[in-house]
């Protein structure tokens, strides 16, 4: 079983609609390339050239932020819940 | 992304026009991103600005003033400049129900513009918010939910449940107008200020809006024209200790933002994720001001501080950002003889939990002259 993965709506144009969808990766960098094989173009609005996660962007396994476990190192195992929140930031 | 037409902007909005509004944060609505009439909270704003020349004294400076929305009507924070506007907005939008993710003076507001606008609400809280925000918000019969987390962790929900249900969360899909409200709480210090930029203004931050929006709105005035363009004016982030991200990406002088997990007594200030951490550290390093932490020690005292020579009774907030503003003076980052505004944004009765251990009465007597005769020499020997 693969990792269930929710897309929040700025980016569902990306995943032709979808709300959610499944990826797979023992960690967050292998399910970002995942997504990216599946849907060209998602991993740039989630990373930077570096790989690592963009300002604005949130990433929660089973509801944990990845930056209070190992980041983009986070290790996934299938059957997890991976959320993508983009922060919502001012209106300038 | 809200946008204003400037140069159309500054043949209408002068000293005189906004001097002939309505004493509320209303005579700035032309700088407001409403298009018809407002809809709910008339009375917001134009809370007192007040020369706080005890504190001053106590602090060895020169000019302190407190902008004092502990007082801002209906519900006792600035949240209320706010979500006047974006309850508006949303009823401009035909929305039938407002929500949002709240520390709790958020859900204060939105619950009362909400019974005012005749909307349905919806507030989501940490589940251990202090008892006082809890009912100060249910009075006004919204749906309360009531999460198991913290702040951060109801955000992401709230982000996740404003994708799937068509609600105006005022400070989620409804950010942009929302944060546009506290543009007033900045027109303001400066009109009463006798439309004088302070040199140094003292912000508390959660999320870092405030802060942010204070800026522009000076900035905003200096572009129409109503105040001095050479003007500088410094700002500065005041948090807890234990929840202040903004002011470590200051102190560290790093525009990454570590989130971390709150733990404070100041919970209107606990976001440990703020979503406008960066603007907020951007706008202390472009007007050349900083940041300070407050320990929960610290709080408590600057709340007694302001409480004892201004007679105003601030929540813990209020106290991060005097306890701030203090280590700042006697640090000497903000000078003794330049001028000063603390940010005062909300009301002590709603936090009297971070008292209670701390204050009781001085003397218990039965009713009898001769006992408080005793009493009185007591106290009196007491502090001899």
């Amino acid at each position: 079983m693969p990792v269930t993965v929710r897309i929040p709506t700025p980016l569902r144009q990306v995943t032709k609609g979808n709300a959610e969808v499944h990826a797979k990766g023992t960690t967050v960098d292998e399910l970002v390339a995942d997504l990216e094989r599946q849907f060209p173009g998602l991993r740039e609005r989630l990373v930077d050239e570096s790989g690592e996660l963009r300002r604005f962007i949130n990433i929660y396994v089973n509801e944990e932020d990845i930056r209070f476990m190992d980041g983009r190192k986070t290790t996934l195992k299938d059957g997890d819940a991976v959320s993508i929140v983009p922060a919502i930031a001012g209106g300038r | 992304m809200v946008d204003y037409q400037y140069e159309a902007l500054k043949a209408v909005v002068t000293r005189a026009s906004i001097a002939a509004g309505p004493p509320s944060m209303w005579r700035y609505k032309d700088l407001l991103p409403i298009e018809g009439d407002v809809a709910v909270g008339h009375h917001v704003g134009f809370t007192p600005l007040i020369r706080a020349q005890n504190l001053a004294d106590e602090l060895g400076c020169r000019e302190i003033w407190i902008k004092n929305d502990s007082v801002c009507h209906p519900s006792w924070s600035f949240k209320d400049r706010v979500v006047s506007v974006a309850v508006t907005k949303a009823r401009e939008f035909g929305f039938d129900t407002v929500a949002c993710a709240s520390t709790g003076n958020l859900a204060n507001s939105v619950a009362a513009h909400a019974a005012e606008g005749r909307l349905k609400s919806y507030i989501f809280i940490p589940a251990d918010l202090e008892q006082g925000k809890v009912l100060a918000t249910l009075v006004y019969n919204p749906t309360l939910v009531a999460v198991h987390g913290t702040y951060d962790e109801v955000n992401r929900l709230c982000s996740e449940i404003a994708d799937k249900y068509r609600w105006a969360f005022v400070n989620v899909n409804f950010r942009p107008y929302y944060s546009e409200g506290s543009k007033s709480y900045g027109f303001e210090i400066v009109e009463q200020l006798g439309w004088r930029p302070p040199q140094h203004i003292v912000v508390p931050c959660a999320g870092g809006s405030l802060i942010t929006k204070i800026w522009k709105a000076i900035k905003e005035m200096k572009l129409l024209g109503l105040i001095d363009e050479s003007a500088p004016t410094r700002m500065y982030a005041a948090q807890a200790l234990g929840c202040g991200p903004i002011v470590t990406m200051i102190k560290d002088d790093t525009d990454v933002l570590k989130p971390v997990r709150p733990n404070t007594i100041a919970k209107s200030l606990a976001i440990g994720n703020p979503a406008d951490g960066y603007y907020a550290y951007r706008v202390t390093k472009d007007s050349g001001g900083f940041g300070e932490h407050a320990t929960d020690e610290e709080i408590i005292e600057g709340m007694l501080l302001l409480a004892r020579t201004e007679g105003i009774f601030t929540e813990t907030a209020g106290g991060v950002t005097v306890a701030a503003t203090k280590k700042l003076i006697e640090t000497g980052v903000i000078p003794r003889d330049e001028s000063v505004v603390i940010c005062i944004t909300g009301n002590g009765l709603k936090t009297p939990d971070a008292l209670y251990e701390r204050l009781d009465a001085h003397v218990r007597i039965k009713p009898s002259l001769s006992a408080f005769d005793r009493a009185l020499a007591d106290l009196k020997n007491q502090t001899s």
